[in-house]
């Protein structure tokens, strides 16, 4: 019975905020536009070599997917914060880890999914060769969700600050790096035709970590947070 | 001896116990840093390799356990007083993350400036260099979060948490970057067997890093005073403390 409202409360949710994301369609489009904006800056301020491009590709790619992350966090917790939701979840039977997860699952849905939906297009401008793309993917798929998790803790942090973008940024990019490392270093190693599998285990295990333990310490955040 | 521990856990006698040990740390830490720097800048041979420019060593390399050390130490008190709810560990917490900040701050001056004669620059995006300035940011970060809320209880136990978060990742950062690249010498004094360091050497090293322990029990409980009395000002014995003097 308690399991079948879990379920029940986390589809709920995960449902509520999906809705109310595409009652907001053009605010979807925000992130992603930042994204091929900042990458699109970077060949006008280096210079448009191909070779050049097509070396420093994976890094501005990644560098710029960790920047729309951290910009779209506000939007996990900030509405339900303002409009009082979030003390009700708070208060409510079920616990508050899982419905944290079903919060970040959303903001992975509309803020990370669409960034490696336009990541190829950009690989292409920038000059990647194919297997570089579907690497680049790849380490997309596996690496925006825990920029999500991770960043959901920071949030949380911040949530009841009426200034907290620029702590938000002091807090969680130092945290991102390891996705950073692996994720631009799998997107090279691919470009030079060697194996990517180590990468993308390391990054997978991250993924792991991330899904266990992040959710407990965002709870525990939002707990503090909201007194 | 429960008593003596129980009686440290409340703000009033930390207060007072910490008012008088604070002289002899200082004392003894004194002691120490002179006659480890005296060890370490006469008495101590030069390198065959790097002259007497590696002299600078007996301030890096404690300086940089030190910035690693005051981390843990600054999360396991930010644990203990999310668990049970311990308000002078809250207070332990808050007040490592400055001094910390500082250590880290100086090993990477002192790296730097070590660096300039030996790999002919300041900076190299080193794997230990990164890793401690990635420290540094964390450590920043913590003290930013705790300056930005308001209320002191809620933000010692915001910044707690934050600090829990970067122990987890501390080690996935180091070997991440340490995997990302690696130009820094390795350790010398951890080998097993014999270490490859001179002993005139290792002594005052050791005693430099004695030293900076106890000079870092010295601010912390000394910044630990001052927070517990402006957190405690409503109080009554900090009225009295106040009148009296």
């Amino acid at each position: 019975m308690t399991t079948a409202s879990l379920n029940r409360a986390f589809a709920l949710l995960l449902w509520r905020d999906l809705l109310l994301a595409f009652r907001r369609r053009t605010e979807l489009l925000n992130p992603l536009l930042f994204f091929v904006l900042v990458t699109t800056l970077f060949p006008l301020g280096i210079g448009a070599d191909p070779a050049l491009l097509r070396q420093i590709a994976p890094g501005i790619i990644w560098v710029a997917a960790l920047l729309a992350a951290m910009l779209s966090l506000d939007s996990v917790f900030r509405s339900d914060f303002e409009d009082g939701s979030l003390e009700q979840f708070l208060l409510s039977a079920q616990p508050l880890s899982v419905l944290v997860l079903a919060k970040v699952i959303v903001h992975w849905l509309i803020t990370g999914l669409p960034l490696l939906i336009v990541a190829p297009l950009l690989g292409l401008l920038l000059n990647l060769p194919g297997e570089s793309i579907a690497t680049l993917m790849l380490t997309l798929l596996l690496g925006t969700p825990v920029l999500s998790l991770v960043g959901a803790i920071g949030v949380a942090l911040t949530v009841g600050l009426r200034r907290g973008g620029m702590i938000l940024s002091l807090l969680v990019l130092p945290l991102y790096i390891p996705v950073l490392i692996f994720a631009a270093d799998a997107v090279q190693s691919a470009g030079a035709g060697l194996s990517i599998s180590a990468h993308l285990s390391l990054l997978a295990a991250l993924l792991m970590l991330s899904v266990s333990l992040s959710p407990l310490a965002t709870a525990a955040a939002l707990k503090i947070s909201l007194g | 001896m429960l008593r003596f521990f129980h009686q440290l856990g409340s703000p009033k006698h930390f207060y007072r116990i910490a008012g008088a040990w604070i002289p002899w740390l200082a004392a003894a830490c004194g002691v120490l840093v002179l006659y480890g720097l005296y060890q370490g800048m006469v008495v101590a041979p030069t390198d065959y390799q790097q002259g007497d420019s590696y002299r600078i060593m007996f301030i890096h390399v404690p300086s940089a356990w030190m910035s690693l050390f005051i981390y843990v130490v600054m999360a396991a008190a930010g644990a203990i007083g999310l668990i049970w709810h311990m308000k002078l560990a809250e207070v332990i917490a808050i007040s490592s993350a400055p001094i910390g900040a500082s250590f880290t701050f100086l090993a990477l001056i002192t790296g730097s400036i070590w660096g300039k004669p030996m790999w002919g620059t300041w900076w190299v995006w080193d794997a230990r260099l990164t890793s401690e300035l990635i420290l540094l940011f964390l450590y920043l970060g913590v003290m930013a979060l705790y300056s930005a809320v308001d209320d002191k209880r809620t933000a010692a136990r915001a910044a707690a948490i934050l600090a829990i978060v970067g122990v987890v990742n501390i080690p996935i950062i180091h070997y991440s970057v340490e995997w990302w690249n690696t130009l820094h010498q390795g350790p010398t004094v951890t080998k097993f067997g014999a270490p490859s360091i001179d002993l005139r050497m290792l002594i005052p090293l050791l005693v430099m890093a004695v030293a900076f322990k106890l000079f870092y029990l010295l601010v912390v409980l000394m910044r630990a005073r001052v927070e517990v009395l402006e957190r405690e000002r409503n109080a009554r014995w900090v009225r009295e403390l106040v009148e009296r003097s």
